[in-house]
């Protein structure tokens, strides 16, 4: 295997091995002996309150160890998040929120059991329908990341009714799954006094620090180990019901419990990104020039707990707008509880924008990059402070020469293959620099080596391989002396891995430890003691310590070329490919891997992903793989990333910007902006369907239909 | 999932016999849809007849042109045999255009057939359904139901059939063998798969312990300028919005003989014998194939949401024959040309 | 009348080894696999053949194992990605997996090894899929290309977007196993 870079192309994986021979084990794959499995039991309601639980028939079946429910579980303490106090009240919340479980010996047993357990409930009316002009719509205090609600700046009003050109248009995004393959699971072992979890989170200390509250126990008797997570993107950003459902039996029977939830309960159980309706008025001048700008979002959260989609704040930071107003509304509906899902905010947000921006171009008839070159920034609009770095016109040129954007006919439906109509579109790509503080010990091995020890988390970012490289850098040690342990709440605190900002706080905490721990080596003379040479280090100081006068972000832009089929409306991407400035590029293979990831999320979001909220049941339609479009690989033949050499001193000791979001930015606005370029029909509500074209697919069909 | 007993029938006679004495019981094929709905809840046999292995697995040429195909095949070697791939290739292509190729390696042709609706509503045992639970109503009307029929609907159910395959054996005419009792009939594809009605809940004409043991083609000369199209949301492995099957044959520009049936508009592959009736003796031309397909299509009743349907399943069809007509040696039918 | 079993003795022959076990008779392979036999490599993304993440091969077929009785399939030959590596040597796949980085999360992962392998069989065998041009001959070998394997490997969704990267894999091994004459990869990143 190749543990050194030679080539440049970056080092593989070092878990690569047991990836591909399937000896990495995930959240329910460790053997236990006496290990029970769980199934969870979904409230058939969308509002109101159990009445009676009969589990005669569940503990009937073969194989039956309990059953738990509000009426017998154990009493838990109160978490950071409403969402995990399950089995604690017959108040049912929402459809499929978790409202019993069943315990048995096998797998099969344990589903059976579970649809045996008979629930009455009093239902009561439900709302779970978000209108632009709902009657619960509020401004919350503040959106998701901690971003003010609403921003103002200029007089929006005054200068998009002076404007040349006045652009206001609406963009819908349906309730959009993460659907990681692996479902939320967790193990849970009690052993004595201490519990022992393998959970699948994108962060052990915060499950950790969740199921401390939860069953009152001090944080270090709890051993979280998500060591192989098979993905997240956001939904396993904190602790999942499952989790605590799962040490709920561990304790009540006295056994280790599996529990993996079943992918047809997810969609309502493990967050979502939720719906939004986006506002956007662009005023701008007759070369295109931005002067007032406003975005208004629209969106809801469950009645659980406030969670607020950031979908307006990529319109704070991203072009020159002198004008501008930004702004979220939550109503609050009988829905499940929204959560993180790739790039929040960024991702939903820059699809209105971006489209926006399209929109704008074919308005005032100046080429989509041209337009966003001329509303380039220096300095951040919303803030005032200069970027850090911002190379987004460096990255909107060299994708269009890569692209072969040049020489483009901007006219809608003036290429055809046949019956298959071909246009391109471009959108920007954005995502903000997160830091968080994190610890790290480096050890020096008396036989030899370095050991590195961080509780950071491979969701199959590589996070894993670039710690250890950007260890061997730091002590100037080839990487094969280098072991590293990660995914485990025993280490050394770091944060979730979220943000886009794990390499960055991890690697910065790593790379701190290993230049102390030079520096004991250095003053140390003779052979290590035994248990070796270690260095601790804490980052807690230096992020405080970073300057505010900066606003940093990664900026990309993406290029799409799509065919829409003029009888069908069918469309499919034919390539994609996008630029990105995110600060220096640790690994380009699995950089490289990140960026297409990102992308290839965006295309199956513009072209596939369709979930539809139940109006009269309350619950997502589309709730496994089969009626929920992940895009699958017929869809995504071409995905191309490339990277800008980009050196910032404001960012950290690596120099990195993350990666793991950005990929996903924009990339649903450049493919509608081509299916507009293909078919003159713009669509602002996601995703492209056939019915969202076949309307306007007419006109090219002349003379097939009369 | 109930606990259920498993029987690994020996012969086509112990199957049927094993199914008389269990009114619970379900045959077991290749198990891609049925061990599905068992862990839904949707199914709950208490014994399964294991009729994977009987040996029905071969596609046998029968006396004038026809094949005999063996209701144990896996979809994959009925979609690779070299003559159902040159004499029949909507049908090759109606396989290969159905779920993905693992699936397709287990999927028998008997279990294509007989493959229950994917509405949103049957698959949930927490929710009302005609089909599932007679007599508890049809939520799918009012709610969620873009993928749902257009055609032939009733108000008691709006579901449908989600083969691929059965739609072009139902272009083809093909016969269905069925073992029921002691005796055997040949049931056409068309009528084995039945409108909802007033028995949402019976998909087919099949009573409890009948067993498909063969699928039996006859010699369809046009069938040789056939294609499928399957019109879907994303590019492979997910259920058709609309398809469809056409068979085309035309002499000096005219239709000679024509076969076309829909998919995903019915809760039956949908034979559409009036636009057939209509297109015979007609010019091989865009416009007639619209008008033919048309009239096929004006009793439609769509949904709120489904709609689309109608044009989409016209756009394609006329599509799918413009383009059969085109590949005809005469040269006389014409392709509308993209803008 | 005897009561009713539904439990059943079955032999399954596990990367060429018997496992002789007694199952649930609603125990699905991938259940056997992972619970039974701690052969956790198959994995279980959706248990309802509708993510290919349980991907094996059957009597060297790749089938969906969650949607197979284990009792139904006594007697097969199955092959599990912990089968695919020829001791420490590992399968041209799984170096091309390594290489081209075709996997992030890691969870697809067997079940696309598991696919390929078949699909680099299915077109060996010349057998068709939906991108193969009806004219080509059956039974003769289909060229592998970027259109094939893409199609072919639509059966193994993977969520953090390596498709591109398993395209590449699949197409770096299919070179590896027919030589120089193989249908090539048609561009990209790489």
């Amino acid at each position: 295997m190749n543990t050194a870079d030679r080539t440049g192309e970056g080092v593989v994986r070092l878990e690569g091995r047991a990836k591909v021979t399937g000896a990495a084990r995930y959240a329910v794959e460790h053997p236990l002996d006496g290990c029970l499995h769980a199934w969870p039991v979904p409230a058939g309601i969308a509002r109101g309150r159990i009445t009676a639980i009969d589990t005669e028939r569940a503990l009937a079946e073969p194989g039956t160890v309990a059953v738990l429910s509000h009426e017998n579980a154990p009493r838990l303490g109160e978490p950071e998040d409403p969402e995990l106090f399950v089995l604690q009240s017959p108040r049912v919340a929402y459809r499929g929120q978790y409202v019993a479980l069943a315990v048995a010996e096998t797998p099969q047993a344990a589903r059976a059991a579970a649809a045996a357990v008979r629930l009455e409930y009093a239902a009561e009316p439900h709302d779970v329908t978000l209108t632009g002009g709902h009657p619960g719509l509020y401004a919350p205090e503040t959106v998701n990341g901690g971003y003010p609600t609403d921003r103002e700046r200029g007089d929006f009003d005054m200068a998009f009714a002076a404007s040349e050109f006045r652009l206001d248009t609406r963009y819908r995004i349906p309730p959009l799954h993460n659907h990681p393959m692996e479902p939320h699971a967790s193990t849970a072992v009690w052993e004595g006094p201490r519990l022992r979890v393998y959970d699948s989170a994108q962060g052990a200390h915060a499950v950790q620090s969740e199921l401390a509250a939860l069953f009152g126990l001090e944080p270090e008797r709890i051993t979280v180990v998500s060591e192989h997570v098979g993905g997240g993107f956001g939904s396993k950003g904190t602790p999942r019901p499952q989790v605590v459902l799962a040490c709920l039996a561990a304790r009540e029977t006295g056994r280790p419990v599996k529990l993996a939830v079943p992918r047809h309960q997810m969609a309502q159980i493990v967050g979502h990104r939720a719906a939004t309706e986006q506002r956007v008025r662009i005023g701008a001048d007759g070369a295109g020039q931005i002067s007032a700008l406003a975005h208004e979002v629209v969106t809801y959260s469950s009645t659980v707990r406030e969670f607020t989609e950031q979908a307006a704040t990529p319109s704070r930071t991203m072009y020159a707008s002198p004008h501008s107003r930004t702004t979220h509304r939550v109503t609050r509906l009988d829905v499940p509880t929204p959560s993180w899902m790739r790039a929040p905010g960024e991702c939903p947000g820059m699809f209105a924008l971006e489209s926006a921006m399209d929109e704008l171009a074919v308005t005032t008839g100046i080429d989509p990059v041209e337009i966003r070159l001329r509303n380039d920034t220096a300095k951040e609009p919303d803030s005032g402070h200069p970027f850090s770095s911002r190379r987004l016109a460096d990255c909107l040129r060299e994708g269009a020469r890569r692209f072969g954007w040049e020489g483009r006919d901007p006219r809608p439906g003036t290429r055809a293959e046949g019956r298959l109509l071909i246009g391109t579109g471009v959108a920007a790509s954005g995502y903000p620099v997160y830091v968080a503080p994190a610890r790290a010990t480096a050890r020096a091995e008396a036989a030899g080596g370095y050991r590195i020890e961080v509780d950071a988390t491979d969701i199959g970012t590589g996070a894993r391989t670039v710690l250890a490289q950007i260890a061997a850098e730091a002590l100037a040690a080839p990487l094969d002396r280098i072991r590293i342990g990660i995914g485990n709440s025993d280490l050394p605190k770091g944060p979730v891995a979220g943000g886009s900002m794990g390499t960055a706080s991890w690697g910065w905490a790593v790379h701190k430890a290993c230049r102390a721990l030079l520096r004991t080596l250095a003053e140390h003379s003779g052979p290590l003691p035994e248990e070796g040479l270690s260095a601790h280090a804490d980052t807690s100081d230096d992020v405080a310590a970073r300057s505010d006068a900066y606003a940093r972000r990664a900026f990309g832009a993406q290029f799409a070329e799509v065919q829409v089929d003029m009888d069908t409306g069918e469309t499919r991407l034919r390539r994609l490919l996008g630029v990105f400035a995110a600060g220096r590029v640790l690994n380009a293979r699995t950089a490289r891997s990140q960026f297409i990831g990102g992308m290839t999320m965006g295309v199956s979001m513009a072209l596939t992903e369709h979930s539809t909220m139940d109006a009269e049941f309350g619950d997502f339609a589309e709730r496994d793989l089969a009626m929920y479009h992940v895009a699958v690989n017929a869809d995504v033949p071409d995905v191309q990333a490339y990277w800008l050499d980009e050196e910032d001193q404001e960012l950290n000791p690596m120099g990195s910007k993350g990666i793991g979001e950005i990929g996903i930015v924009g990339t649903a606005a450049a493919v509608t902006s081509a299916v507009h370029h293909a078919t003159g029909v713009r669509v602002r509500e996601l995703p492209v369907l056939p019915e969202s074209l076949l309307p306007g697919l007419a006109e090219w069909r002349r003379p097939a239909v009369v | 999932m109930r606990t259920f007993r498993y029987e690994r029938a020996s012969g086509d006679e112990a199957a049927v016999a094993a199914m008389a004495a269990s009114p619970g019981a379900r045959y077991l094929g290749g198990g891609t849809n049925l061990v599905d709905l068992m862990k839904l809840g949707v199914e709950s046999p208490d014994v399964l007849v294991d009729v994977s292995r009987l040996p029905h697995t071969s596609v046998e040429h029968t006396g004038p042109g026809g094949l005999l195909i063996g209701a144990a095949l896996s979809n994959s070697d009925l979609a690779a045999d070299h003559t159902v791939r040159t004499r029949y290739p909507v049908l090759s292509q109606a396989l290969l255009a159905g779920a993905s190729g693992q699936l397709r390696n287990a999927a028998t042709v008997g279990g294509n057939l007989l493959q229950r609706t994917r509405c949103p509503y049957f698959q949930d045992p927490g929710k009302p359904c005609n089909k599932r639970q007679p007599g508890t109503g049809c939520p799918a009307r009012e709610g969620v139901h873009r993928n749902l029929a257009v055609l032939g609907a009733s108000e008691h159910c709006v579901a449908t059939h989600p083969s691929d395959m059965a739609v072009a054996l139902a272009a083809l005419d093909a016969g269905v063998h069925v073992l029921s009792g002691a005796a055997t009939r040949t049931i056409p594809v068309t009528e084995l798969l039945r409108l909802p009605g007033d028995e949402p809940e019976r998909d087919s004409v099949l009573r409890h312990g009948d067993l498909i043991t063969h699928v039996e083609l006859s010699a369809v000369p046009e069938a040789a300028h056939s294609l499928y199209r399957k019109v879907r949301d994303r590019a492979s492995y997910s259920f058709a919005l609309v398809s469809v099957a056409a068979a085309l044959e035309t002499e000096g520009g005219v239709v000679r003989r024509v076969r076309l049936a829909l998919g995903g508009v019915a809760h039956r592959p949908w034979r559409a014998r009036t636009a057939e009736e209509r297109l015979l003796g007609e010019p091989a031309t865009a416009e007639a194939f619209a008008h033919a397909v048309d009239a096929e299509l004006a009793p439609a009743e769509p949904l709120r949401d489904n709609a689309f349907k109608v044009p989409l399943v016209r756009n394609v069809a006329v599509s799918a024959l413009s383009d059969l007509a085109a590949r005809q040696s005469d040269g006389t039918a014409r392709l509308p040309e993209a803008r | 009348m005897e009561a009713p079993v539904h439990a059943s003795p079955v032999t399954l022959y596990v990367n060429g080894t018997a496992r002789e076990l007694v199952v649930d008779n609603r125990t699905t392979v991938l259940d056997a696999l992972r619970e039974q036999l701690d052969l956790t490599g198959a994995k279980k993304g959706c248990d309802h053949g509708q993510c290919g993440a349980c991907t094996v091969l059957v009597d060297g077929l790749r089938m969906n194992s969650c949607l197979l009785f284990a009792v139904a399939r006594d007697g097969a030959r199955i092959t599990t990605v912990e089968g695919l590596a020829d001791g420490p040597e590992l399968h041209p796949l799984q170096e091309a997996f390594l290489e081209r980085d075709a996997y992030q999360c890691g969870y697809c992962t067997p079940g696309q090894l598991c696919s390929a392998v078949g699909v680099l069989e299915e077109m060996a065998a010349g057998r068709p899929s939906a991108v193969t041009a009806p004219e080509h001959p059956s039974g003769q070998a289909v060229p592998a290309g970027d259109t094939e394997i893409r199609e072919r490997m639509s059966g193994n969704l993977c969520r953090c977007g390596c498709y591109v990267n398993i395209v590449r894999a699949v197409d770096d091994a299919a070179g590896a196993q027919a030589g120089a004459g193989h249908g090539g990869s048609e561009g990209g990143a790489w």
